[in-house]
């Protein structure tokens, strides 16, 4: 049984794939070999996932802690490192309730519609040098794609749960997350072009300079638009605690609840992900050839700071003044980001269509100085705006009357 | 290049299998837990009851939606569809020629006319 | 080709599935979520047909923003779980589609489906594959793009070519229709609303 992976295979340049698959292929008939490669690479994916979720509640919690100057989470183990152990058992042994009057089939589906898309955007994203489960060529497209399929998931939870707040909660997020998309998908256009490639694998290898640099608007507007995906603050009216409960999982408990939180907090470490490798360089770095998973989790470790950071800093944006950022403030910095990014790229590049690293160098001078000046200018805009625009008190504020609007 | 083309997703149908499986799993080995008697599975009707606030709950939990969120679905599927359009064309760019940027120019700049009347509408708003 | 096989047949039955359950589910929001796994199982579909671009954008766009835009209108109606009643457009919505699947059967039925010759098929999956991307020169070189002419030819196979050459003027269009849509359903859902 002598499988030996072919250098005109596609899966050939993909590092850790070929090790296993060869591997693999001493023992199995080859495709078996292929089946077993890809699944320990799923592996590694799954458990990406959900242990770095895992990981995540407790470092924010515990860097919280630091922010607020309190301790956090200290009991269990080193550092209360086991808390996040600790947490799945109380959970698992919690009563599993589906309240009365759901849609119980869709209510217990919404666990499955929150973890799979997040799992399925693992599969493009480069961890290693060449090492990815499948390069595609469309790959910022897929995890866009993959990505919006949550929206529905949300939809479910707050529908599913016969409760209003649960409801209020939904149609919030899902508000938030329609608005945010537009920018998002704009601000990934000038890193795509840049690259000359939707392929993650082929975005790292454009960044001679980190896209942080060469395009810091499309990276603030990324930044912004994902923090609002991920339901954090400042955008987190959809599960404002002091509002409306826990918004779309309010009625969610046991497993179920386990489950949505990983989603979550398992989302904070994709999208972190995600951002290193279209902005930070991934993989690349000293000694990549051996080193590149070590600096991909470095500069994932990095953006998830970052986020907690956030967290940590801003007070949350009312529902207005949410949507008026992405519509008045990102929206416009994304198409500014995309033409400027459009001319230089016509004007810099090489006669065979190529960028060298002296031209990333020159529209990283203009674009940081055109980041600066839009920022400010929009920003003094949509300040203006929004501080003077009170809002009118709701018609009825009684709770539970069904004239109050859902806002 | 089709059997490579094949390979890949062949992978990422596996994935996707996982993917689903995985929280599947998951949930299963609750509702076996739940028999073997490791987490409690006696529900009360007063267990069962909506929460809010710990206030007996009036009404049903449905409303009429707020027409505005229909707004700002319109605003968000135009947009969408127009930036798809954009993306083969931003992948080839680097190749491209004046005419291209133009088109694009062109392209872009008409939708920014609806955009413009959106934000002239105040429908870009949430509280008018 | 027997796992290619195995899944379309998977993502038919799921297709047909789904698409009966929209229709015959009396609660408006199941049949919405049905409805986007009919989408799902369409991006399927296009995946096997190794159209990868349109694959995600199908779950971009329908999945995404279409799916949302449905349960909005949706969540806007008065009953959500019964449905509507039995009414007078059940007649046209049996006919108007009868007639869009036999169109389509004639079509399909009718055209001339010719096989790709054996010696051009590396050719064509080559530029099929790589619709939206930059192709090099020696991939091209190495597959039979030998000519300087077929050489460029091939690169300028791709989609974006395609938008910017021989479709000029419908994407122009689009983007008109996108406005006027654009427009249109603004003024329509704020006269109704407001």
């Amino acid at each position: 049984m002598n499988c030996q992976l072919a250098p005109d295979n596609i899966l050939y340049g993909n590092g850790l794939y070929r090790l296993l698959y060869d591997a693999a292929g001493t023992l199995l008939p080859c495709w078996l070999a292929y089946l077993a490669a890809g699944l320990v690479i799923i592996f590694i994916l799954v458990n990406g996932v959900l242990l770095g979720a895992a990981v995540i509640t407790w470092t924010e919690r515990r860097l919280l802690g630091r922010f607020q100057n309190r301790v956090g989470p200290n009991r269990w183990g080193p550092f209360g490192l086991l808390q996040p152990i600790a947490d799945l058992f109380k959970l698992l042994t919690k009563e599993d309730l589906t309240p009365a009057g759901a849609d119980r089939i869709v209510f217990a589906l919404v666990p499955i519609a929150m973890v799979a898309p997040l799992i399925l955007m693992t599969a493009v994203i480069p961890f290693a040098q060449n090492t990815a489960l499948a390069s595609l060529n469309v790959g910022v497209l897929y995890l866009l794609a993959i990505s919006s399929v949550t929206t529905i998931a949300i939809f479910m939870a707050g529908w599913s749960s016969n409760n209003r707040y649960a409801m209020f909660g939904a149609a919030r997020a899902v508000a938030v997350l329609i608005s945010y998309e537009v920018p998002v998908v704009l601000s990934l256009l000038g890193v795509v072009m840049v690259a000359g490639s939707m392929s993650l694998g082929q975005v790292v290898e454009a960044q001679a300079l980190p896209f942080l640099l060469v395009q810091p608007l499309a990276f603030f507007v990324f930044l912004a638009g994902m923090s609002a995906e991920l339901n954090r603050t400042p955008f987190d009216v959809a599960e404002a605690e002091s509002e409306i409960i826990a918004g779309y999982h309010t009625e969610y408990s046991g497993i179920k609840f386990a489950l949505i939180q990983a989603a979550e907090f398992g989302g904070v470490v994709v999208v972190s992900a995600i951002v290193a490798t279209l902005f930070l360089g991934g993989w690349s770095g000293p000694l990549s050839e051996y080193l590149g998973w070590l600096w991909f989790l470095l500069k994932t470790g990095v953006v998830v700071f970052l986020f907690i950071w956030i967290r940590a800093t801003y007070p949350r944006l009312r529902i207005d003044q949410i949507m008026a950022f992405s519509w008045k403030f990102l929206l416009p910095l994304s198409l500014i980001n995309l033409l400027a990014v459009s001319l230089e790229v016509f004007f810099l590049r090489g006669e065979t269509g190529q960028l060298t690293a002296t031209d990333l160098g020159i529209m990283t001078g203009i674009n940081l100085v055109l980041a600066v000046a839009a920022i400010a200018f929009f920003g003094n805009l949509i300040r203006r705006r929004v501080k003077f625009e009170t809002r009118r008190p709701a018609q009825n504020v009684v709770p539970g009357v069904s004239t109050i609007e859902v806002s | 290049m089709l059997e490579d083309y094949f390979r890949q997703y062949g992978l990422i149908a596996i994935l996707a299998l996982v993917a689903v499986a995985v929280p599947t799993s998951m949930l299963a080995f609750s509702w076996l837990a739940s028999r073997v008697g490791i987490r409690p599975a006696n529900p009360t009707p007063v267990k069962l009851e909506t929460y809010e606030c710990g206030v007996e709950t009036i009404g049903g939990a449905w409303n009429r939606f707020n027409f505005r969120y229909y707004l700002y679905a319109i605003l968000f599927v135009i947009f969408d569809v127009e930036v798809v359009f954009l993306y083969p064309w931003a992948t080839k760019f680097i190749r491209l020629e004046l005419f291209a940027l133009i088109e694009m120019g062109v392209f872009v700049a008409i939708l920014l006319v609806g955009w413009a009347y959106a934000w002239r509408k105040r429908d870009l708003e949430w509280g008018s | 080709m027997l796992f290619q096989d195995i899944i379309f047949w998977v993502l038919a039955v799921t297709a047909i599935g789904a698409a009966l359950g929209v229709v015959l589910i009396r609660d408006l929001f199941r049949s919405a979520l049905l409805l986007a796994v009919v989408f799902v199982a369409v991006a399927g579909f296009f995946a096997l047909l190794s159209a990868e671009f349109l694959a995600v954008v199908q779950v971009l766009i329908y999945v995404g923003a279409i799916s949302i835009l449905f349960i909005f209108a949706i969540m806007l109606t008065r009953n959500v779980r019964e449905g509507n009643l039995p009414n007078r457009l059940q007649l046209p919505a049996v006919l108007f589609p009868a007639l869009l699947l036999a169109a389509l059967v004639v079509a399909v039925v009718s055209s001339d489906w010719r096989p790709i010759p054996e010696e051009e098929l590396g050719r064509a999956q080559l530029t099929q594959t790589q619709a939206v991307n930059i192709v090099a020169e020696e991939t091209l070189a190495a597959e039979g793009f030998s000519t300087a002419a077929a050489l460029e030819n091939a690169q300028q196979a791709g989609l974006a070519d395609l938008l910017i050459g021989a479709f000029v003027l419908p994407f122009e269009a689009v983007s008109l229709l996108l406005l006027a849509a654009l427009i249109g359903g603004l003024a329509l859902a704020r006269s109704r609303g407001g």
